[in-house]
Order: structure tokens, then sequence, then C-alpha cells
């Protein structure tokens, strides 16, 4: 076991981990943070998307002992201080960008990552940077809908519908 | 304009809520207490016959609690099917034992071979490595028509054949059809596949198993559509549990789209497992996992042939399905290609006489079983290929061949058993035609040439037959359940609601949805009315989600309730009023004496009914809750046109999909925003088994496409961005709402629209092809023109 520390959301953690622990097993099972989701073996399909120093990255795909000592962002560190929903957030909720709920974690994250690099991006380029985050249920139509509008674009102008 | 919270508006989700801020309470976020983890041990191959399982050095290992094997659940039923369908002769289906694990032989890869229970899942991962199993590896049968050779291996050898039924219907149409096609002045004839999907919800399976021994009770929390079934199916059929000391909660579940309607083995082993240890056992599927033990869905061979008379008028439609069932009988499987399928043949058109023969047969395999749609996007699929190849062979426009056709009267009779109560699909096809901009076509056709590229439109229209079902009638069918579907609506004393439902949401949104509809027929706020769905202990019995269901059968069942609570409500307001009931009005959450200023306000009667100083008791109980169990008359009817326009590279086949459109008829709608959501996804799905999905096994039935890796799952750039429109309602004429159901529509009516679109392009271009089967990777569409 080894002793790995790092802030989330902004609060310092430690905890013991094997090895092979990996970050989403950490965020999930040692800190039940259950936000960040497991969708997939493969980092493929993107629902346990967390920030790691200000990227998005597969917290399935990184050990825990290799965020020793990082800045990490997670869902639950996404509303505003008063706990009303976040810019991206409230976009997913007003466009309707989500039914089940397991991917979504996942896609407000990649999605806080793109707005992060690319204020203003077309359709286009918000369908390219979703690639690595899969979708069942909204067929992306609101997902893109909501970016572009939590981009504070005119969503009608920049969506070919 | 609907007010916000009530029916037609475009209310904002309330569950969006805890989703959006990572406060879900899905399957695999519950954890009990002293909890253990079960790793499966599946097989590797195919079919194979187990010699022998040495679990000593596994069980030797640390923080293991127990190693399972068959042997331990001898005694224990198989994991049942829920549907005996009959054969063209009388008999019934063959009907193999599916064991909670493998018994003797493995039967498909991924088939549980052994369970290890340990301390943490990675000591359970590590003492599965020490399991010694010897396993003796058969020949495997992956192809049907081999499957159903004389000699051919059987998956079961207790069975007589790998032939599960020979369906035929309707049997006493068969001779007619065959004079009929023999007498046409052409017939159209076509040959395809609908090609094996995994359904793929982004939740993978979870379940963890409980039992409190002061008690004597069970519960199982599992990721289901239909917590009531699994309580029913495993209480009753494997465990032998009775339903008071069984619970099965569902919580948020993400996704379903089918594959978590069924009982499953693993819900039965943590059940059986947390007695037999003393301890909750908690299993969570790996992706990989998901792909070799949740049912596929589709995976059916057909040949179809479509006679007409010299003005394209249907005469007769034919069609001879092989269907695969894999090596064991899922829940519903027996169902999906003959009553979900068969009887969806007529399309929306008057054709007379039609003859569906389906040969279900088992395969190495996993078990294949509904999957969004169901047994309607294979009749679709078919149906509306083999219309669009007759409109080539007869020189008929495709959208003027099937408006010759339509069914313009209803109530419509169709030749194979079910009535359509309304429907209107000039309207739906008209509408398809405004927003594709259909006469802008050509125009476009020559720009994409002018670039070198081949442009092409494809149409379908479909029928779908939702809202299953009515109990009586599926039973004389083989359903060994009802299909009702339950609400209790229970007001509170300060007037608040809670609406227990037996529908399950899973990305739907009904606790907004169906929170409308009881904020609409009360008058108070949507906000103070609960929807509470997925948990056996507090909901009443109740058949669950699936078939675009929820609000035809489970809303019509809450408005019953509601109904019962508003007559009641209208006697107490008359004891207040001091009026006749008769005289009494209900309106926005008042009750008024008719022709008078005298009134009560909605709070004031709930709270005499539970503070019942001032009220009738020696005519009325005091409290206010009120059941209702709704079964459907008929099944109801969604139809619509579909219209996609593609763009193909001569280079390289590749095909682009520039736009789709789809113009549905679902009745009357509760909230257009989750309407057009469901749309969408359902579009998203039926483009993806069009475009590039494909579970795919190789002749010794191992599954070459396991993971996302392999398996194609659309990703946001696959898709364009697409037109819905559902603004052509004719309102279901037997429920209460008039509604008929979305959730499956996307999906049944995109294939063969896409499909269509590909081959307008090549024959556009002088490509002799008529058809290629899905997914339309580049290569496949490369070789069809370069053929």
């Amino acid at each position: 076991m080894n002793k790995v520390s790092m802030t989330v959301n902004g609060r310092t953690v430690s905890a013991d981990v094997e090895g092979r622990t990996l970050l989403s097993s950490l965020l999930r099972d040692d800190l039940h943070l259950t936000g960040t989701h497991v969708g997939c073996d493969t980092s493929q399909c993107g629902a346990c998307v967390v920030h790691v120093d200000g990227k998005a990255v597969k917290a399935c795909t990184m050990l825990a002992a290799e965020a020793d000592g990082a800045d990490v962002k997670t869902i639950e560190g996404m509303a505003n201080a008063d706990g009303s929903l976040g810019v991206i957030q409230q976009a997913f909720r007003d466009y309707h960008g989500l039914q089940c709920g397991f991917c979504t974690p996942g896609m407000v994250m990649s999605a806080a990552a793109l707005l992060e690099e690319n204020p203003k991006p077309s359709e286009a380029e918000v369908r390219d940077y979703l690639e690595g985050n899969i979708c069942r249920c909204t067929g992306y139509h609101n997902i893109v809908k909501a970016i572009l509008a939590a981009s504070g674009q005119q969503v009608e102008a920049v969506a070919a519908e | 304009m609907p007010k916000d919270g009530g029916i037609g508006a475009s209310t904002k989700r309330r569950e969006d809520l805890r989703f959006l801020t990572g406060r879900g309470k899905y399957t695999d976020d519950i954890n009990l207490q002293n909890q253990t983890y079960a790793h499966f041990v599946r097989s590797d191959v195919a079919h194979g016959t187990i010699n022998s399982i040495n679990a000593s050095a596994a069980e030797a290992m640390p923080g293991v609690a127990r190693v399972f094997t068959a042997k331990d659940f001898e005694g224990v039923g198989g994991v049942p099917c829920g549907w005996q369908v009959t054969d063209r002769h009388g008999q019934p289906m063959q009907e193999p034992k599916h064991p909670v694990l493998a018994e003797g032989k493995v039967r498909h890869v991924g088939d549980p071979i052994a369970v290890v229970v340990a301390d943490t899942l990675e000591q359970a991962q590590d003492a599965a490595e020490k399991l010694e199993i010897d396993i003796t590896e058969l020949p495997a049968v992956i192809d049907m028509k081999d499957a159903l050779q004389d000699g051919a291996t059987k998956v079961h050898d207790d069975l007589t054949s790998n032939l599960c039924y020979d369906w035929g219907f309707v049997e006493e149409n068969r001779d007619a059809v065959d004079e009929a096609i023999k007498g046409a002045h052409h017939v159209t004839t076509l040959e395809l596949k609908n090609n094996r999907l995994v359904a793929n919800p982004m939740e993978p399976r979870v379940a963890v198993g409980d039992y409190d021994f002061s008690t004597d009770e069970h519960t199982l929390y599992t990721t289901s559509q239909n917590p009531h079934v699994i309580r029913l199916l495993m209480g009753a059929f494997v465990l032998g549990i009775p339903e008071h000391k069984l619970r099965v909660v569902a919580p948020d579940v993400g996704g379903g789209f089918g594959a978590k309607i069924y009982h499953y083995a693993e819900e039965a082993f943590c059940t059986f497992a947390a007695k037999a240890i003393g301890r909750p056992v908690k299993w969570t599927s790996s992706r990989s996992e998901a792909f070799m033990s949740d049912a596929h869905g589709r995976d059916h061979v057909t040949k179809i042939e479509l006679a007409m008379d010299e003005n394209g008028k249907f005469l007769a439609l034919r069609t001879d399905t092989h269907a695969n069932m894999g090596a064991y009988l899922s829940t519903f499987a027996p169902s999906i290609p003959t009553w979900l399928h068969g009887t969806l043949m007529a399309g929306n058109y008057t054709t007379p006489l039609i003859y569906v023969n389906v040969k279900a047969v088992f395969t190495n395999t996993v078990p294949v079983d509904a999957y969004r749609g169901a047994g309607r996007p294979e009749a679709t699929f078919q149906l509306e290929r083999v219309v669009d190849k007759a409109a080539r062979e007869m020189g008929i426009d495709p959208v003027e061949l099937r408006r010759r056709n339509f069914i313009t009267e209803f109530p419509y009779a169709t030749p194979v058993a079910v009535e359509y109560d309304t429907g209107d699909y000039h309207a739906t096809m008209d509408k398809l035609l405004e927003m594709s901009d259909h006469a802008g076509f050509e125009a476009r056709a020559a720009e994409s040439k002018a670039n070198g590229k081949l442009r092409g439109f494809g149409i379908a229209h479909y029928i779908e037959a939702c809202g299953i079902a009515p109990s009586n009638l599926v039973g004389q069918l083989g359903a060994r359940a009802g299909l009702y579907e339950s609400a209790t609506v229970r007001v509170n004393a300060t007037g608040s609601i809670s609406v227990m439902t037996g529908s399950h949401s899973h990305g739907q949104g009904h606790e907004t949805s169906f929170a409308q509809v009881v904020s609409e027929m009360i008058g108070i706020d949507a906000n103070q009315i609960d929807i509470v769905h997925g948990d056996t202990s507090k909901t009443p019995m109740g058949m669950g989600t699936y078939g675009s269901r929820s609000i035809a059968v489970g809303g019509s069942a809450m408005v019953r309730a509601t109904e019962k609570i508003i007559n009641k409500a209208k006697k107490i307001a008359s004891h207040l009023l001091e009026a006749s009931e008769g005289d009494i009005e209900f309106k926005n959450g008042e009750f008024t004496v008719a022709g008078t200023d005298k009134s009560v306000a909605w709070g004031d009667v709930t709270l005499a009914a539970y503070v019942p100083h001032n009220y009738p008791l020696e005519e009325m109980e005091p409290g206010l809750e009120e059941t209702a169990f709704y079964d459907p008359a008929n099944f109801t009817y969604p139809s619509g046109a579909y219209g996609c326009e593609v763009e193909v590279d001569p280079e390289t086949g590749k095909v682009t999909v520039l736009g789709f459109s789809a113009a549905d008829d679902f009745g009357n709608i509760i909230n257009p925003m989750i309407v057009e959501g469901q749309v969408h996804g359902g579009l998203a799905q039926g483009i993806g088994q069009a475009m590039i999905e494909n579970c795919a096994y190789d002749d010794q039935g191992q599954l070459l496409s396991g993971s996302y890796m392999d398996y194609a799952m659309p990703r946001a750039d696959d898709l364009p961005m697409f037109k819905v429109d559902h603004s052509s309602i004719t309102p279901c004429t037997h429920n209460p709402l008039g509604v008929k159901g979305c959730g499956e529509a996307g999906a049944i009516g995109s294939p063969p629209a896409l499909v269509n679109a590909v081959v307008d392009a090549l024959q556009r271009a002088g490509h002799d092809v008529t058809h290629i089967d899905m997914p339309l990777s580049p290569d496949r569409v490369w070789a069809a023109m370069n053929s």
C-alpha cells in the first residue's frame, strides 16, 4: 500500500492505495465521490472524465498513485459555490442534454475542458472533441446544443438543424 | 400555450439536478456493510464439456469467502423464459434449461462456470486465476442455417435439434398467399440480414444481494427496467422465495434499451450467495463482460417477397426468416421474432394476404432478446426495403408507391391479427417531404455530383405496436405474465402527492412527465407531486418499462387512480360545502358549487381526509389514497415517415449522413422536449445499426466485437443534427390520455431509410446495386459499387 495525497474539489485528501488502484476507484470507493462513473474497461466511453491539474483525464486510465500531489476536479466540484448549477450544467438541463445521466458527468467535464481550450467552438469542433465520450441516449443532438449554448453562442446560428 | 408543469409543456427535468451534480444513485453506488465482491469465471470457448473444476487452491487464497459452481445450485431452478411460442403444428417450442451456472457443458463464450466471492474485487480476481477448470472443447454451431442441417452439432443434447420452433403466421393464409404470389403481375424478392447488435446502455449491469437473517428477507439491488418482473421470475422460478420475503430495488438505472428487462443469472447468484455466505454480495459487470453476458439484439436472416398488380397495388407478402435465439432462451426471446414481428408485417399498407414463417434457432452464441424496437425494426426494415426495391422494379416513385398502398380508413384490421385504431400516413409523409426539402433534392444532388460525390435520398414509413399489451391477448399468444400497469396515488394531509408507479424510468424522465399529468388533472403545482418508482417494497405490482409502454399503460393507470382520488375528494368537498355531489366542480385545485361563489381549496379537502373531524365517516373511510391497475384494450400504433439524405464517396465507399428527418405521429404529447430527445436517441441507434454497429462472431464462436475497441458505438461526429416533428397527431382512441408512445420509433424507422438512401445514391450513379447488408461500412459499399 502507498499513501497518496491530493486536492479533490479544493479539499486535501489522502488514502492508502495499492499500486494497481485506479484514480476512478480511489474517487468512487475511497472518497465516495460516485459521480465519476465507469462505463467501460478500454478507456473508450469517457463516463469517468475528471480534470487533473486542469486537463481532462479518463480516471479509469490513470493510477491513483500518478495523481499524488495533483489538483483533481470531479463533477461534484462543478456546481457554483451556492450549490446552483454551473453554466455548463445549466445548459445541459436547459437543452435536455442528458437522459439516463450515466455518461453525463464525463460529458460535462469534457465540455468544460473543451471550452477552456476553445471558448467559441463550432458544431464540428464540439463533435470532434466529444470523440472520447459515448452517450447511448441522446444521439448527441442536445449535448452539442447545450455545449454551444454554454459557450455563449446562439445555438440555432451555429448548429445546422 | 400549456402551462409549465402541465400536459404539453416542455418542462425541464427534475431528475437532471442530481445527475448533473454527481448525486445520482446508481446500483454500483450502493455499498453495504461487510459486503463481498463476486467475480464470474466465464467460458472462453463457445461449446465444451466441463470435465472438472478444482477450486481448492482458489479457496485458499487471501480474502476468499467461497467459490461457487453448478453443484451449489442443485435444487435451484433454471433462469426461466417468460414466453412460450406454439409452432406451426400446434406444438410448444423446445425449451432448454438455462442453469444459473453452467452444468456439465458450456454453450457460449461468456457462459458462467464458477464464481469467486471475496472481501475485495481484486482478491476475487486474483483467486480466480487459481481455479483449475478442465474443459474439452466441442465443435460449435454459429451460423443458423448450419445449425439446422441434419447431423449438426446440437447446442442442447436433450433437445431433438437446434430448432426452437417453426412458426407460421397466419398459418391458414399460407396456401392463399402462395397462390396470390404465383399469379401476380410482378413479385419483388429481397434477401437480407438484420445485423446482430448489442444494446450497450452506458451503465453496465450490477447486482447487490443482501439477506437479513432476523427477518428472513432478501433484498436485491439491480440495474433493471422492471423490478417486479425480476422479483416474480427469480422468486417463483429460480430461488423459491415468496414475494413477501423478497425486495427488488432498481434505483437510478443508466439506460436499458431492452437489455435490462431480462432476469439474469447474476441477479439470482448474488441473491442466493448472500444468504449462503451470510454477507452482502456485489457484482459489477465490466464492459467486456457485458458484451458476452447481456442479451444481444436482432440477428435475423430473411427472404421477403412482395406481389403486386400492374398498378403497384400490393396483393400478397411472404417472408421466410431465421431468428437467432443464441444458446439459451432469454426472458422474452421467443416473442420477439413472432408476436412482435409477424404482427407488424402489414406495415402501413393494405396488403390483403400475408404469411410469415419464422424458424428460431439455437446457436453457440449469447442469448438474443429484445433491443429497442424488438421485432418491429426487423419487420420495418425488410418491408420498407422490399417496397423501395419494388418501386424501382415497377418504375414508380417510392413515395407514390407507398401512397398508393397506404391504409386510410380506421380502425383497420390487418391480415396479421392486429387492429390499428388511428393514423394518418399521408399526413406524416407530407410533413416529411416538407421538412426534408424533398423538392430541393435534385439541385443538391447535382451539387454533389459536381463535387465528385453521389447523393441519395431514402424514405421509410413505419408502424409499430406499442403499449404492450392486453393481458388476455398476450396470454393466448404464450406470455407467461400479464402486461397491465399499476399506480398508487397517495395524497398527503397537506395536499402534496406521492405517485407510486409500476413503470420504471432509466432515462425517460418519468419523474417529470408523470408529474405533469397529475398536475394537470389536480391543478396543483407539479413540484407538489413526487413520482416514486423502482422498488417493489414501495410500488404496487407493476410490469415495468419496455415496448414504449410507460405513458400509454403506466400513465393510464396513474390517470385512473387520480380519477378515483378526484371522485372521493369531490365527495369530501360536497360535505364541506354542504352541497350535493353532483353540483361540485373541480378546477385548478379548487372545488366550487356550480352557480355559486362557494368554494373549498384542495388542501382543505385533503386535510379533512386525514383529520376527519368534519367528515362523513358513516359514508366514507378517511384518507385519500387510491390504486389502479390498467390493462389496455389494444396496442397503440405510432407511425411516421423518415427521410435520410446521404453522400457516398465513390473513391472509398464512405457514406456520410447529411441529414435525417423524422415526422412522427405519437398521438398526444405530454412533454415535447422529452419526446424529441427520445426520437434523437432512437435515430442514433438506428443510424448506428445501419452505418457502423455489428456484433460479430468468428466460425468458432469467438466474439470478435467484445469491447468498444471493436464494437463501433456511434460517436458525436458520426451523426448529424436531426430534424424531428410530432405535429401530426391522431390520438389513440382507447387510452385516457390519447397517447401512443415514442421510445422506440427512432430505432425502427431509421435503418431502412438510410439503406434506401445509399441504394438510391448508387443507382442514380448507374450502379446496379439493389441491396447492401448493414452496417454499410465503406468496404461493403465500395465492393457493391465495384462488383
